[in-house]
C-alpha cells in the first residue's frame, strides 16, 4: 500500500513541478485565452468607476474590467524605458477619453512589477498618470507573465465566448500612441 | 523501511531529483529588468545574500573617501559637511541585473532628495570606463557615480561592505551634515531595496 501512494504521490510532484515550469516560463501569447491575473480592487473610487468592476471587495480580474478592450502596462518605477513609455500612454489615454466612440470601451492599467506601493504611488505623481496603477512588490504576477521586460504591453479583448482572448503581447515601446490607438481599434473591430 | 523495492527507491530518486533541479537550476530573474539594455546584461544568477560584515553602525562618523567620477572630478565626502545630507548607493556591479535598474530609479526621485536637501552619490568598485558606457545606457543621470576600482574596493571595505569575490554589497549609507552616519541598509544583494525606506530616513533626518 505504502508503495502505491509512493508511486503516485512521485508522479504527482513531477507533472505539478513541470506544469508549474511551463506555465509560468513563457510570455503571454496572442491568441491565448484569459490573462488569469488577479488584482486588489483599489480604494480609490474614481478608479473603482473607471474599471467598473462589480465585486468592489477583495480582488478582481483583468477580464472582470467593464471594457470590449484593457491593455495592460507592464512597468517598473526603476525602468528608463517606462519612465519615457509615461507620457505617451498619457498621450493615449487622453485620446481615448476624450473619443466619445471609444471611452469606456478601451481601459488602461498598469502594473508595476517590482514595485513597491510607494514607488507605483511615486511613479503615477511623477507622470500625472491618470488610469489606475497596481503594484507587484515580489513579483508574482510579473512571474505568471514569464517574467517579461519592461515596458510590456498585453492587449486583452472580450470575446463571443466569454473568454478574453490576449490581442497583442509585445515588449519595449516600438509603437506611438497613435499607432497604439489605431491597433487597438482595428484589431478590435470596434 | 519505506523503500520496499528498487522500483521505488528509483521513483523517490527521480522525485528528488526533480525537486533539486526545479529549485536550484530553474532561475528566477525578480527583478523586471528594463528592456533599454537589450541583451547586454550579464546574468550573475541568485547569489549569497550578505557576503561581509559591516565595519560601521549609526551614530559613528562616516569613514571619509576621495573617489573619481565619471565626470572627471574628483569628490571627497567630507566636502559636504555642514552643507548637505548624503546618501551613498553602493551598487555590486555595472551590467548586472538588479543593479542596472536601481539608479535610473533615482533619477526620476530628485525632487525626493532635493526636498530632503540630500545629495546622492552612485558608488561602485568598477572601473570608470566600465560605469561611465553602463550608466550613459541609462540616459543623462543627474547624480555623481564615483569609481571605487583601485586600491580596489577600499571604500566599500572602509565600510564593510566588500564581498569576498571583490564586488560591493547593494548598500545604502545616509549620511548627515555632521558627518555621522544616520541610516544603513544592507540587504539582500538579489533584491532591490524599496525607495520609501530611503524617503522616510530621510525624513527621520529633520529633528
Amino acid at each position: 500500500m505504502k508503495t502505491k501512494y509512493l508511486h503516485k504521490t512521485a508522479v504527482l510532484i513531477i507533472i505539478f513541478l513541470l506544469l508549474s515550469f511551463y506555465s509560468e516560463a513563457f510570455e503571454p501569447a496572442i491568441g491565448r485565452k484569459v490573462l488569469d491575473v488577479q488584482l486588489p480592487v483599489p480604494e480609490n473610487s474614481q478608479y473603482q468607476s473607471y474599471l467598473g468592476v462589480k465585486n468592489f471587495q477583495g480582488n478582481f480580474r483583468v477580464s472582470e474590467i467593464d471594457a470590449t478592450v484593457v491593455l495592460v502596462e507592464i512597468f517598473s518605477m526603476y525602468c528608463p524605458h517606462c519612465q519615457k513609455a509615461a507620457p505617451e500612454l498619457n498621450a493615449l489615454f487622453k485620446q481615448i477619453e476624450q473619443n466619445d466612440k471609444y471611452r469606456g470601451k478601451i481601459k488602461l492599467i498598469g502594473i508595476g512589477v517590482g514595485n513597491s506601493d510607494f514607488e507605483v504611488e511615486y511613479f503615477k505623481k511623477t507622470y500625472n498618470i491618470e488610469f489606475p496603477l497596481f503594484s507587484d512588490p515580489d513579483f508574482t504576477i510579473h512571474k505568471m507573465l514569464g517574467e517579461v521586460r519592461t515596458p510590456y504591453f498585453i492587449g486583452v479583448k472580450q470575446s463571443q465566448d466569454g473568454k478574453p482572448e490576449i490581442f497583442m503581447s509585445e515588449a519595449g515601446r516600438e509603437k506611438t500612441p497613435e499607432e497604439l490607438f489605431d491597433l487597438i481599434t482595428t484589431i478590435t473591430d470596434l | 523501511m519505506i523503500f520496499t523495492s528498487k522500483k521505488t527507491l528509483i521513483i523517490s530518486g527521480i522525485t528528488l531529483l526533480s525537486l533539486i533541479i526545479f529549485s536550484v537550476f530553474i532561475p528566477s530573474k525578480s527583478n523586471a529588468l528594463s528592456d533599454i539594455y537589450g541583451d547586454k546584461i550579464f546574468d550573475t544568477g541568485n547569489l549569497k545574500p550578505v557576503d561581509s560584515e559591516l565595519k560601521v553602525k549609526t551614530g559613528e562618523n562616516a569613514p571619509d573617501f576621495t573617489l573619481e567620477t565619471i565626470s572627471g572630478t574628483k569628490i571627497t565626502l567630507s566636502q559636504f559637511q555642514g552643507k548637505k545630507n548624503v546618501l551613498l548607493s553602493f551598487i555590486p556591479a555595472a551590467w548586472t541585473p538588479v543593479c542596472s535598474d536601481q539608479w535610473p530609479g533615482y533619477n526620476i526621485a530628485k525632487p525626493l532628495f532635493d526636498k530632503h536637501d540630500t545629495i546622492l552619490l552612485g558608488i561602485s568598485v568598477d572601473n570608470l570606463p566600465t560605469l561611465f558606457a553602463w550608466t550613459k545606457q541609462m540616459g543623462e543621470l543627474w547624480f555623481e557615480v564615483l569609481s571605487d576600482f583601485w586600491p580596489h574596493g577600499a571604500v566599500a571595505d572602509s565600510f564593510g561592505i566588500l564581498r569576498s569575490d571583490g564586488t560591493a554589497e547593494r548598500g545604502l549609507f545616509l549620511i548627515d551634515k555632521q558627518g555621522i552616519i544616520r541610516f544603513i541598509h544592507v540587504g539582500d544583494i538579489n533584491v532591490r531595496p524599496d525607495l520609501g525606506i530611503i524617503v522616510k530616513a530621510m525624513e527621520n533626518l529633520e529633528p
